[in-house]
């Protein structure tokens, strides 16, 4: 009997097959010495794509971008010492925002473990608080189960990164393979909420007089038929919603109850109906302090119900009345039935008076900004592209600052998964890798990432993964040669005092983009806009796009750091001296 | 701006949790960790603790379950009750730990610590030492003519409390294990 027959396999082939085996179809990886078996097993195959990034951070932001455009667990390969710690940024990243991953790293054979031997680190050390889970594999005979198990932590219960530390000799070492029916785990978090809590929360729907859904990032984690049950539940009830950064297109930006982002920089109606409702129905949003403000003025004359599947979620920050630990999906599903069940019951009236409070919420109308005739204002160029792309088989990705704010306001989202940014962790330089990751995903559809230039020259090496793999990402950059958002606090915070918040020697973008053989468009008046969109649009192949923007921009509604909702700041006028001594602590 | 003419302070409350949410009183809590006995996962558990800031005075941590390989961790932590329903959430969450149990509120527990003290000294000194080592129930497991090690097992407070009247007589050394707790009945 051969090798086969026998049922053996190398460490490096079995890793190959428990990939195939989970559905696998893309990694993103860079090869190094301690894992040179498993992408010799990768040459020897054709079922999983491997995508060559050019800096092992840029295969952590690929996975994500890839993993929140599909909701299925992204998957990096990265080698031993450098490769695992170039890795730790995404993996962070990851663990803020409940992306699932597995991402499989090098180590030094066993019998090395331990000597300071070339490129060993304490993967598994460092990377434990920055991991759901991670694991050292010592042995051929445990690799497949965990990495099956692996699998199942990095998708069940809140999602998250999960690492697997996988010694040379054991991706040499032959063993049996174990398939994925076969594992074993204690690790099954509840998913169905506790049915009187539920119920608890429904007389509470029944009887509100000004309820507000506050919505989040755990509802696109939960899957595409969360968001229709919450549509179902929004237009059944007629409450009004708003949204985490997050959670952004879980409810159409086209809905009629719609009220916008909420938050620091969300709008002033979402913020203000936060603050005055007396039923808050937090459905998978964590209270981040981007959203509490100050903590003790926060919503203070609410009863509030929250839905999580992570119990550590609840009470973390904002204390709760009705507290129901499950799934999303299956807490509406139940949720909707016995609403239903006793009738469909709302406060008509109540609601009625909310609705008329918030429409004059509305028509302060906080968005609005001075446009010029001369410059390109960013959220002027934001509207255009809005305008322009409305409609399309659309993915936007952004880096973090002014931008990403401008964009979460000013584009609108219509289906879940559609929109991938770094909330959490506010990772510069995640948006340029993440556009790959969702346009390898989805090979066909308009891929952008909203970038500041900061940011974007952060991991602008990737554009080479572009080019290589012929990923036609379209790189967006609103250019204000400043570090946007820094210069905005410190004009606000620290008495205009611009310290190094100012890039001098920028590349020139356009050439930058011919010297990775890609397209460059460069845009400076606002007459020339739309021509120049639609050319980034038409374009078959990556484009980089230098659309030099106002420099001096503020980012506007602004809740000051240590300020309750109440105190918003709706443009340059409300800005002078706001920000106490004791907000400024706050970032 | 416009204020909201809405009152301050929250009328709500939890039917579910009868302390006082935003008390800012410190309790102590003893809480026991059952999990796998896998490499990592003490580190794992003391990392979530410095990590996010928690207290930790007391940590046991043995294999209690050879053929099911797993431990059992004891941990004595101070703070808010807000921070002791966080420290449990957070515990119960990590993937190797099976449960976790609050001894200090679901019930009577036996608490107790062992700790091996060394008393050096001639004469009086040293037969009080003696003496008192009878009254606290600590046994001698060590002796030379001029030293003693006692063994005792209690509440850490008698072990404080033993440790105090020492130190005038000769205290030299002293090694503790922290709190193992358990359950009363079945
Ligand atoms: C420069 C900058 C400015 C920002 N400004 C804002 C702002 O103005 N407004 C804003 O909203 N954000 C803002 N953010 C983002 C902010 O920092 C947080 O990342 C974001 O608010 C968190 O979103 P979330 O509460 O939806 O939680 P997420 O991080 O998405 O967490 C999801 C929650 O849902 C739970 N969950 C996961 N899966 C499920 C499931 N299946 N069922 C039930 N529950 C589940 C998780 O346990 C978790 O508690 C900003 C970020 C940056 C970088
Ligand atoms: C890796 C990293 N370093 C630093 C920061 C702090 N930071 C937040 S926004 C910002 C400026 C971003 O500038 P740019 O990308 O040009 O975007 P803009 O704000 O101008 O739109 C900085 C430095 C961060 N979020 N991430």
């Amino acid at each position: 009997m051969t090798r086969a027959d026998k049922g053996l396999m190398t460490g490096a082939q079995m890793i190959v097959q428990a990939l195939k085996d989970q559905g696998v179809e893309v990694v993103f990886g860079y090869p190094g010495g301690a894992v040179l078996p498993i992408y010799d097993a990768i040459f020897q195959q054709n079922d999983i794509r491997h995508v060559l990034v050019r800096h092992e951070q840029g295969a952590i932001h690929m996975a994500e971008g890839y993993a929140r455009s599909t909701g299925k667990p992204g998957v990096a390969l990265v080698t031993s010492g450098p490769g695992a710690t170039n890795a730790v940024t995404g993996l962070t990243d990851a663990l803020l925002d409940s992306i699932p991953l597995v991402v499989l790293s090098g180590q030094v054979p066993t019998f090395m473990i331990g000597t300071d031997g070339f490129q060993e680190a304490d993967t598994v050390g460092i990377t434990r608080p920055c991991t759901k889970h991670n694991w050292l594999v010592k042995d051929t005979e445990k690799l497949a189960e965990t990495l099956h198990q692996a699998f199942h932590v990095a998708t069940s219960g809140r999602p998250g990164p999960v690492l697997v530390d996988i010694p040379k000799d054991v991706q040499f070492g032959e063993a049996l393979y174990s398939p994925k029916e076969k594992i074993r785990t204690h690790y099954q978090p509840k998913v169905k909420g506790d049915i009187d809590q539920i119920t608890r929360l429904v007389e509470m729907i029944e009887k509100a007089e000004r309820p507000v859904f506050y919505t989040g990032g755990g509802v696109i984690n939960s899957g595409p038929a969360a968001s229709q049950l919450l549509r179902e539940l929004v237009e059944a009830t007629g409450f009004p919603i708003t949204s985490t950064l997050m959670g952004l297109g879980a409810y159409p930006a086209s809905g009629k109850n719609w009220l916008g982002m909420l938050g620091m920089h969300g709008l002033y109606e979402a913020n203000l109906a936060m603050h005055g409702c007396d039923l808050m129905i937090n459905i998978g949003a964590r209270f981040d302090d981007r959203i509490t403000g100050r903590v003790k003025d926060f919503s203070p004359t609410s009863a509030k119900a929250h839905i999580d599947i992570d119990p550590s979620s609840i009470n973390k920050v904002i204390r709760v009345d009705v507290p129901i630990v499950g799934d999303v999906g299956h807490v509406l599903e139940d949720l909707l039935r016995v609403w239903k069940s006793r009738g469909r019951k709302v406060n008509k009236d109540g609601l009625a008076k909310w609705w008329k409070q918030i429409a004059e919420w509305q028509a302060v109308n906080c968005l609005d900004y001075k446009n010029s005739e001369k410059t390109i204002k960013p959220q002027y160029a934001l509207q255009r592209l809005e305008a322009l792309t409305k409609g399309m088989d659309r993915y936007i990705t952004t880096e973090v600052g002014q931008h990403q704010m401008w964009a979460a306001q000013f584009l609108g989202f219509e289906a879940p998964n559609r929109w991938m940014t770094s909330g959490g962790l506010g990772t510069m330089g995640y948006g340029l890798p993440a556009s790959i990751g969702v346009q390898i995903a989805h090979p066909e559809a308009l891929v952008i990432n909203v970038a500041g230039e900061a940011s974007w020259l952060m991991n602008m090496q990737e554009m080479g993964t572009a080019m290589q793999f012929r990923a036609p990402v379209k790189q967006f950059i609103l250019n204000n040669e400043r570090l946007g958002m820094v210069r905005q606090w410190q004009e606000l915070l620290h008495g205009e005092r611009y310290s190094h918040s100012w890039s001098e020697s920028l590349p020139d973008f356009v050439k930058l983009a011919e010297a990775f053989g890609c397209k460059g468009i460069r845009c400076s008046d606002p007459k020339d806009l739309d021509d120049a969109i639609m050319e980034m649009i038409r374009y078959d192949g990556p484009v980089i796009f230098d659309c030099l923007v106002e420099k001096h921009e503020n980012c506007f509604p602004m809740i000051p750091s240590g300020k309750p909702h109440n105190e918003m700041l709706l443009g340059e006028a409300d800005t002078q001296g706001v920000i106490g001594a004791k907000g400024a602590v706050l970032v | 701006m416009s204020a909201l003419n809405i009152k301050r302070g929250s009328t709500s409350h939890s039917a579910y949790d009868l302390r006082d949410p935003y008390a800012e009183v410190i309790e102590t809590h003893t809480l026991a960790v059952l999990v796998d006995n896998e490499s990592g996962v003490l580190a794992r558990v003391i990392g979530l603790f410095s990590g996010r800031g928690y207290n930790i005075d007391s940590l046991t941590v043995a294999e209690v379950d050879h053929e099911g390989h797993r431990s059992r961790i004891t941990i004595v932590t101070r703070g808010t009750p807000q921070v002791i329903e966080q420290i449990k959430a957070q515990l119960g969450r990590l993937v190797p730990v099976h449960e976790v149990h609050d001894l200090t509120v679901e019930g009577p527990a036996v608490q107790r610590e062992l700790a091996l003290i060394k008393v050096s000294g001639k004469g009086e000194a040293r037969i009080e030492a003696l003496r008192l080592a009878e009254i606290f129930r600590a046994n001698v497991v060590d002796s030379t003519l001029e030293s003693f090690v006692f063994e005792m097992t209690g509440l850490p407070d008698k072990i404080d409390a033993f440790a105090e009247l020492m130190r005038p007589l000769g205290l030299r050394e002293i090694a503790r294990t922290g709190v193992a707790a358990l359950a009363r009945g079945v």
